[in-house]
Protein backbone atom coordinates (compact mmCIF):
# COMPACT_ATOMS: atom_id res chain seq x y z
CA UNK A 1 0.00 0.00 0.00
CA UNK A 2 1.97 2.99 -1.01
CA UNK A 3 1.07 6.13 -2.48
CA UNK A 4 1.54 5.79 -6.02
CA UNK A 5 -0.74 2.47 -6.09
CA UNK A 6 -3.47 4.36 -4.24
CA UNK A 7 -3.65 7.59 -6.76
CA UNK A 8 -3.03 5.19 -9.85
CA UNK A 9 -6.38 3.61 -8.68
CA UNK A 10 -8.15 6.80 -8.41
CA UNK A 11 -7.07 8.42 -11.07
CA UNK A 12 -9.88 6.54 -13.47
CA UNK A 13 -13.39 7.49 -13.59
CA UNK A 14 -14.89 4.15 -13.38
CA UNK A 15 -12.81 2.79 -10.58
CA UNK A 16 -13.81 5.71 -8.64
CA UNK A 17 -17.53 5.10 -9.85
CA UNK A 18 -16.86 1.23 -7.99
CA UNK A 19 -15.44 3.08 -4.96
CA UNK A 20 -19.11 4.94 -5.06
CA UNK A 21 -20.88 2.06 -5.66
CA UNK A 22 -19.63 0.12 -2.71
CA UNK A 23 -19.24 3.06 -0.54
CA UNK A 24 -23.34 2.93 -0.98
CA UNK A 25 -23.33 -0.73 -0.21
CA UNK A 26 -20.68 -2.69 0.77
CA UNK A 27 -19.92 -6.39 0.81
CA UNK A 28 -21.53 -6.89 -3.18
CA UNK A 29 -20.48 -9.21 -5.75
CA UNK A 30 -18.91 -9.12 -9.24
CA UNK A 31 -21.91 -9.62 -10.80
CA UNK A 32 -23.91 -7.28 -8.75
CA UNK A 33 -21.12 -4.27 -9.61
CA UNK A 34 -20.84 -5.42 -13.28
CA UNK A 35 -24.92 -4.45 -12.92
CA UNK A 36 -23.88 -0.71 -12.37
CA UNK A 37 -21.49 -0.46 -15.34
CA UNK A 38 -21.88 -0.42 -18.74
CA UNK A 39 -18.95 -2.38 -19.14
CA UNK A 40 -17.80 -6.24 -19.41
CA UNK A 41 -17.19 -8.74 -16.65
CA UNK A 42 -13.64 -8.82 -17.67
CA UNK A 43 -13.18 -5.14 -18.05
CA UNK A 44 -14.91 -4.94 -14.50
CA UNK A 45 -12.51 -7.59 -13.12
CA UNK A 46 -9.01 -5.74 -14.35
CA UNK A 47 -10.17 -2.53 -12.31
CA UNK A 48 -11.05 -4.65 -9.13
CA UNK A 49 -7.87 -6.10 -9.54
CA UNK A 50 -5.97 -2.49 -9.32
CA UNK A 51 -8.27 -1.61 -6.72
CA UNK A 52 -7.46 -4.20 -5.02
CA UNK A 53 -3.29 -3.86 -5.55
CA UNK A 54 -4.21 -0.38 -3.65
CA UNK A 55 -6.05 -1.89 -0.88
CA UNK A 56 -8.81 0.12 -1.54
CA UNK A 57 -11.08 -2.80 -2.26
CA UNK A 58 -10.54 -5.81 -0.32
CA UNK A 59 -12.31 -9.42 -1.48
CA UNK A 60 -13.72 -11.45 1.07
CA UNK A 61 -15.19 -15.30 0.27
CA UNK A 62 -18.28 -15.72 1.82
CA UNK A 63 -19.43 -19.16 0.90
CA UNK A 64 -19.45 -19.75 -2.79
CA UNK A 65 -19.53 -16.04 -3.26
CA UNK A 66 -16.73 -13.51 -3.28
CA UNK A 67 -17.72 -10.40 -1.39
CA UNK A 68 -15.99 -7.00 -2.70
CA UNK A 69 -15.46 -4.43 0.36
CA UNK A 70 -14.27 -0.79 0.36
CA UNK A 71 -11.40 0.17 2.45
CA UNK A 72 -11.27 3.29 3.85
CA UNK A 73 -8.18 3.12 5.13
CA UNK A 74 -5.60 4.47 2.81
CA UNK A 75 -8.33 7.06 2.12
CA UNK A 76 -7.81 8.08 5.50
CA UNK A 77 -4.02 7.99 4.99
CA UNK A 78 -4.14 10.14 1.76
CA UNK A 79 -6.14 12.97 3.53
CA UNK A 80 -3.75 13.21 6.71
CA UNK A 81 -0.68 13.35 4.79
CA UNK A 82 -2.22 15.01 1.80
CA UNK A 83 -5.49 17.06 2.32
CA UNK A 84 -5.41 18.27 6.05
CA UNK A 85 -1.84 19.92 5.51
CA UNK A 86 -3.18 22.35 2.51
CA UNK A 87 -6.61 23.15 3.70
CA UNK A 88 -5.71 25.07 6.72
CA UNK A 89 -8.02 28.30 7.28
CA UNK A 90 -7.16 30.58 4.94
CA UNK A 91 -7.79 28.52 2.19
CA UNK A 92 -11.02 26.90 3.30
CA UNK A 93 -11.66 30.90 3.32
CA UNK A 94 -10.97 31.19 0.00
CA UNK A 95 -13.21 28.09 -1.07
CA UNK A 96 -16.07 29.53 0.72
CA UNK A 97 -15.83 32.37 -0.99
CA UNK A 98 -15.03 30.79 -4.49
CA UNK A 99 -18.30 28.81 -3.45
CA UNK A 100 -20.56 31.91 -2.36
CA UNK A 101 -19.50 34.20 -5.64
CA UNK A 102 -20.21 31.51 -8.07
CA UNK A 103 -23.61 30.72 -6.34
CA UNK A 104 -24.49 34.59 -6.85
CA UNK A 105 -24.21 33.88 -10.89
CA UNK B 1 -25.91 10.42 4.76
CA UNK B 2 -25.47 7.32 3.04
CA UNK B 3 -26.69 3.76 2.60
CA UNK B 4 -24.93 1.39 5.16
CA UNK B 5 -27.23 -1.19 5.21
CA UNK B 6 -24.65 -3.37 4.97
CA UNK B 7 -23.88 -5.49 8.05
CA UNK B 8 -20.21 -6.32 7.31
CA UNK B 9 -17.13 -3.63 7.40
CA UNK B 10 -13.51 -4.55 6.15
CA UNK B 11 -10.79 -2.75 7.04
CA UNK B 12 -7.25 -3.43 6.09
CA UNK B 13 -3.45 -1.22 6.72
CA UNK B 14 -0.01 -2.21 6.44
CA UNK B 15 2.41 -2.40 9.32
CA UNK B 16 6.14 -2.72 9.70
CA UNK B 17 6.35 -4.38 12.71
CA UNK B 18 6.17 -8.10 13.91
CA UNK B 19 2.82 -9.75 14.37
CA UNK B 20 3.91 -9.90 18.13
CA UNK B 21 4.00 -6.22 18.82
CA UNK B 22 0.67 -5.90 16.78
CA UNK B 23 -0.58 -8.13 18.74
CA UNK B 24 0.32 -6.75 22.40
CA UNK B 25 -0.84 -3.22 21.09
CA UNK B 26 -4.28 -4.59 20.32
CA UNK B 27 -5.19 -6.61 23.62
CA UNK B 28 -2.44 -4.79 26.64
CA UNK B 29 -3.99 -2.37 27.94
CA UNK B 30 -0.12 -0.12 28.35
CA UNK B 31 -0.24 -0.36 24.47
CA UNK B 32 -3.92 0.60 24.01
CA UNK B 33 -3.94 3.53 26.50
CA UNK B 34 -1.39 5.11 23.81
CA UNK B 35 -2.98 5.49 20.69
CA UNK B 36 -6.60 6.20 19.12
CA UNK B 37 -8.62 6.96 22.21
CA UNK B 38 -6.78 5.87 24.79
CA UNK B 39 -8.40 3.44 26.80
CA UNK B 40 -7.37 0.41 29.00
CA UNK B 41 -8.00 -3.14 26.89
CA UNK B 42 -8.25 -5.60 28.83
CA UNK B 43 -9.05 -9.99 27.84
CA UNK B 44 -9.07 -12.37 29.54
CA UNK B 45 -7.79 -14.57 25.98
CA UNK B 46 -9.87 -18.17 27.28
CA UNK B 47 -12.69 -19.08 25.21
CA UNK B 48 -15.87 -16.95 26.31
CA UNK B 49 -13.49 -14.65 28.51
CA UNK B 50 -14.61 -10.75 29.29
CA UNK B 51 -13.54 -8.03 27.29
CA UNK B 52 -13.69 -4.50 28.08
CA UNK B 53 -12.30 -1.12 27.37
CA UNK B 54 -11.99 1.13 30.22
CA UNK B 55 -12.36 4.88 29.81
CA UNK B 56 -9.65 6.73 30.68
CA UNK B 57 -9.98 10.15 32.93
CA UNK B 58 -10.39 12.47 30.37
CA UNK B 59 -13.25 10.33 28.80
CA UNK B 60 -14.64 10.14 32.37
CA UNK B 61 -14.91 13.88 32.68
CA UNK B 62 -16.33 13.90 29.53
CA UNK B 63 -19.11 11.19 31.53
CA UNK B 64 -18.53 7.94 29.83
CA UNK B 65 -18.90 5.11 31.96
CA UNK B 66 -16.36 3.36 33.33
CA UNK B 67 -16.18 0.35 30.71
CA UNK B 68 -17.00 1.64 27.46
CA UNK B 69 -17.07 -1.21 25.36
CA UNK B 70 -17.52 -4.76 26.78
CA UNK B 71 -17.55 -8.62 24.95
CA UNK B 72 -16.72 -11.76 24.94
CA UNK B 73 -13.60 -13.97 23.40
CA UNK B 74 -14.97 -16.18 20.87
CA UNK B 75 -11.47 -17.64 18.75
CA UNK B 76 -7.81 -16.24 20.33
CA UNK B 77 -4.75 -17.83 18.22
CA UNK B 78 -2.22 -14.89 19.11
CA UNK B 79 -0.48 -13.44 17.18
CA UNK B 80 -2.71 -14.45 14.13
CA UNK B 81 -6.23 -14.02 15.07
CA UNK B 82 -8.33 -12.97 17.52
CA UNK B 83 -12.65 -13.29 17.13
CA UNK B 84 -14.62 -11.41 19.71
CA UNK B 85 -17.77 -9.94 20.21
CA UNK B 86 -17.70 -6.03 20.89
CA UNK B 87 -20.88 -3.93 22.18
CA UNK B 88 -20.28 -0.23 23.20
CA UNK B 89 -22.00 1.71 25.66
CA UNK B 90 -21.35 5.17 24.70
CA UNK B 91 -24.79 5.85 25.67
CA UNK B 92 -28.26 4.22 25.33
CA UNK B 93 -28.56 3.85 21.34
CA UNK B 94 -25.55 1.91 21.46
CA UNK B 95 -26.45 0.07 23.81
CA UNK B 96 -29.94 -1.27 23.40
CA UNK B 97 -27.99 -2.54 19.92
CA UNK B 98 -27.21 -6.02 19.37
CA UNK B 99 -23.12 -6.91 20.01
CA UNK B 100 -21.29 -7.07 17.27
CA UNK B 101 -18.49 -9.31 15.86
CA UNK B 102 -14.97 -8.47 15.67
CA UNK B 103 -12.53 -10.24 14.04
CA UNK B 104 -8.62 -8.98 14.27
CA UNK B 105 -6.76 -10.70 11.58
CA UNK B 106 -2.51 -10.48 11.34
CA UNK B 107 -0.68 -11.92 8.66
CA UNK B 108 3.07 -11.59 8.63
CA UNK B 109 4.31 -10.80 4.94
CA UNK B 110 8.35 -10.81 3.48
CA UNK B 111 10.03 -7.94 4.52
CA UNK B 112 9.10 -7.37 8.40
CA UNK B 113 5.66 -6.01 7.55
CA UNK B 114 2.20 -7.43 8.57
CA UNK B 115 -1.23 -6.55 7.31
CA UNK B 116 -3.87 -6.17 9.79
CA UNK B 117 -7.17 -6.77 8.61
CA UNK B 118 -10.73 -5.66 10.62
CA UNK B 119 -13.65 -7.58 9.92
CA UNK B 120 -16.28 -6.35 11.80
CA UNK B 121 -20.10 -7.87 11.64
CA UNK B 122 -22.72 -5.15 12.73
CA UNK B 123 -25.64 -6.88 11.99
CA UNK B 124 -28.41 -5.08 13.67
CA UNK B 125 -26.53 -2.33 15.47
CA UNK B 126 -26.89 0.45 12.53
CA UNK B 127 -25.85 3.24 14.94
CA UNK B 128 -22.69 1.48 16.18
CA UNK B 129 -21.95 0.62 12.34
CA UNK B 130 -22.30 4.65 11.44
CA UNK B 131 -19.73 5.55 14.36
CA UNK B 132 -17.18 2.77 13.59
CA UNK B 133 -17.01 3.38 10.05
CA UNK B 134 -15.20 6.60 10.44
CA UNK B 135 -15.98 9.73 8.47
CA UNK B 136 -16.23 12.14 11.90
CA UNK B 137 -14.13 14.34 13.51
CA UNK B 138 -11.62 12.00 15.54
CA UNK B 139 -11.52 14.80 18.58
CA UNK B 140 -15.03 13.78 19.19
CA UNK B 141 -14.83 10.24 18.55
CA UNK B 142 -15.87 10.00 15.03
CA UNK B 143 -12.66 8.45 13.93
CA UNK B 144 -13.43 5.46 13.43
CA UNK B 145 -11.50 2.50 12.67
CA UNK B 146 -9.70 4.13 9.82
CA UNK B 147 -8.43 6.81 12.34
CA UNK B 148 -8.19 4.21 15.05
CA UNK B 149 -5.89 2.08 12.49
CA UNK B 150 -4.24 4.87 11.33
CA UNK B 151 -2.83 5.79 14.70
CA UNK B 152 -1.79 2.18 15.55
CA UNK B 153 0.41 2.44 12.17
CA UNK B 154 1.90 5.99 13.46
CA UNK B 155 2.45 4.13 17.07
CA UNK B 156 4.07 0.52 15.73
CA UNK B 157 6.60 2.67 12.92
CA UNK B 158 7.49 5.46 14.84
CA UNK B 159 6.72 5.52 18.61
CA UNK B 160 4.73 8.69 17.91
CA UNK B 161 1.18 9.24 17.57
CA UNK B 162 -0.52 11.03 14.48
CA UNK B 163 -0.40 14.91 15.07
CA UNK B 164 -4.39 15.60 15.43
Amino acid sequence: MDDDSIFKALADPTRRLLLDLLFQRDGRTLKELQAGLAMTRFGVMKHLKVLEDADLVIARRSGREKLHFLNAVPIRAIHDRWISKYSEHGLSALAALKTELENKE
Amino acid sequence: MTDKAATIQVYRIVIKATAQAIWDAITKPEWTQRYAYGGRAEYDMTASGRFSYKANAEMKSLGLPDEIIVGKVIESDPPRKLVQTWHPLFDADTTAEQHTRLTYEIKENQGGVCTVTITHDLTGAPRVAGMVSGGGDPTKGGGGWPWVLSDLKSLLETGQRMST
